[in-house]
């Protein structure tokens, strides 16, 4: 069984003409894990994978793969498993001769082509022209072409894209037997909500820049808690909150109140004689948080 | 060594799993075969006399052709030697279309020898394309002149020379074709060079360098004119007989050779080796 290395981004910064689209980002990807690497369209992601990849030059800083940069990997496919999403296929060729090719380059032995095709569920197309294949389909090639090398490595950018929801409770599956074998698995998304049912780890970036790092359970924080509150008086509750001092706007279903402590409220209400209708604590999502941080998600 | 070998064999794997590598050669074959097959019937018609030369307009000049199945043979690479350099420039231009150099780079990260290992591939194939257009000019053509009554000259070692000669040519045609895929990566104007240099730009200088002496020497080393001094023989020595010397043999596979190297190493630093975004 392949076993997973650490990955690991050091003071990686990548500067287009004047732009910087990843600034100075720094973190560890653990094995036995499923890490999501976050942030809106256009945040750094693909271009930070790349780099990790050896395809695009940082402007400065390393990205390894237990200690070892890309290019200096002996044995590059058979370490590091990598789907990008571009889709990368001359639409001449089949899935098979496709995969054909780059098992020669890479040395690997040629019955593995077959293997991973089968393993994403293309085994029937095996002999089909890419260039007829449905979004879908080319995202489990891409995924057969990062498994090529059985590595204990895998590297996905936006790999739920264009999956149909078979394919992606398919993929969701996929990634934790791959962490539970002991894998190290980075994937990218744009949508926590995507692939929040798989990760462990979160690493959220926003315009080229580390925000959050963490497991998953690090993101369900409160840091603004709200209470919804009602009444069949509202004038008077919003008098006693006023003189209670707790800002409120006006919701679709009550008052949003802020503050975390429902009993609180209760009791001024209590106190003041007004009737409560509705007294619940608003509790912020994941993706909420996720939003957040990234800036409110502008570009979503 | 290994992984050098493991490119090549790679490459040869990607030109042989699409469509394009046969279309250009029965393309190729096609082309000259009707060129050569036609030719050596008018000039062999004409220089045995089954032909009258009253019937055709020689000018006033020449019939003499000098030794025909040379000149026949020759279509191969001085008519032919597009097609390789079509198929160098597309397979390298694909990669950047179709975005296949980032499974390309993954599955090898030194890319110097990703270059090096299609540029020998290239050769081999190209040498290939060789085979086919000669087996239309000298099949076709030798065919046609033995019908004529022609001797053939098939076996005459310089004709097995210039066969061998031919073959080098077209492997560094396809080598300039890798060369101006990396230094054009776009591919419609990769083929707009291609076309327009070979079909037009290159035969008019060509002409044109040969009316003065200095600039007849210059013109020697564009590529076409190195191309035909490497095979020993072309069509367009014919049409210019006064052209000042040609170049040996070897000084003209040196130059092709060369334009395959240069065009290469500065490809290599304009694109190849530059972000795959």
């Amino acid at each position: 069984m392949p076993t997973g290395a650490v990955i690991e981004f050091t003071s990686i910064s990548k500067r287009f003409g004047g732009v910087a689209a990843v600034n100075d980002l720094s973190f560890t990807v653990e094995p036995g894990r499923v890490t999501g690497f976050l942030g809106p369209n256009g945040a750094g992601k693909t271009t930070s994978l790349r780099i990790l990849l050896g395809l695009v030059n940082a402007s400065s800083g390393t990205a390894t793969f237990g200690g070892v940069r890309y290019r200096d990997l002996p044995h590059p496919l058979a370490t590091v498993g990598a789907a990008l999403e571009a889709a990368s296929f001359h639409p001449g060729r089949t899935a098979r001769s496709h995969l054909g090719v780059y098992a020669i380059a890479a040395g690997l032995p040629r019955t593995r082509v077959l293997e991973v095709l089968a393993q994403v569920g293309l085994a029937a197309h095996a002999s089909q022209r890419v260039g007829g294949y449905s979004l879908g389909m080319r995202q489990r090639l891409g995924l057969a072409y990062a498994l090529l090398g059985d590595p204990g490595v895998l590297v996905l950018d936006e790999p739920i894209n264009g999956l149909d929801p078979e394919g992606i409770r398919w993929i969701r599956g996929f990634l934790r037997d791959m962490a539970a074998e002991g894998r190290t698995v980075l994937v990218s998304s744009h949508l926590l909500s995507e692939v929040q049912q798989s990760v462990d780890d979160v690493i959220i970036i926003a315009r080229g820049q580390l925000v959050h790092l963490g497991p998953l359970s690090s993101l369900d924080t409160d840091a603004a808690p709200q209470t919804i509150v009602d009444s069949p008086d509202r004038e008077a509750l919003a008098a006693a909150l006023t003189a209670a001092g707790i800002s409120f706007s006006i919701g679709r279903t009550g008052l949003l109140a802020a503050t975390g402590d429902p009993a609180r409220l209760g009791h001024l209400a209590f106190e003041a004689g007004v009737e409560l209708s509705v007294l619940h604590r608003q509790k912020a999502g994941l993706e909420d948080s996720f939003l957040t941080l990234v800036g409110g998600g502008h570009s979503l | 060594m290994i992984i050098f070998l493991r490119c090549v064999s790679a490459e040869f794997a990607k030109i042989f799993t699409t469509r394009l590598w046969w279309i250009l050669a029965i393309v190729l074959f096609c082309y000259i075969g009707l060129l050569a097959g036609g030719l050596a019937a008018l000039f062999a018609g004409i220089q045995t006399g089954v032909i009258s030369p009253d019937a055709v307009n020689t000018g006033g000049g020449s019939t003499d052709f000098g030794s025909l199945p040379p000149l026949i043979y020759s279509f191969a690479s001085s008519v032919g030697y597009v097609f390789p350099v079509l198929l160098g420039a597309l397979a390298t231009t694909g990669e950047f279309r179709h975005q296949t150099l980032t499974p390309t780079f993954l599955a090898t990260p030194r890319r110097g020898l990703v270059l090096g290992a299609k540029t020998v591939t290239l050769i081999l194939v190209g040498a290939g394309f060789g085979v086919v257009a000669l087996a239309a000019s000298v099949g076709l053509g030798g065919g046609v002149l033995s019908a004529f009554g022609v001797n053939a000259l098939l076996l005459d070692s310089e004709t097995w020379l210039l066969v061998a000669r031919t073959l080098l040519a077209m492997g560094l045609w396809a080598a300039i074709g890798v060369g101006l895929g990396v230094l054009v990566p776009n591919q419609v104007a990769s083929i707009v060079i291609v076309l327009a240099f070979t079909q037009f730009v290159e035969p008019l200088l060509r002409l044109a360098a040969s009316f003065l002496e200095i600039t007849a020497k210059i013109g020697n080393f564009l590529p076409g004119a190195a191309s035909d001094a490497l095979v020993g023989s072309s069509f367009l020595n014919l049409a210019n007989p006064s052209a000042s010397a040609p170049l040996d043999w070897w000084q003209g596979g040196l130059v092709l050779l060369g334009y395959a190297l240069v065009t290469a190493v500065i490809g290599y630093a304009v694109s190849w080796k530059k972000d795959v975004t």
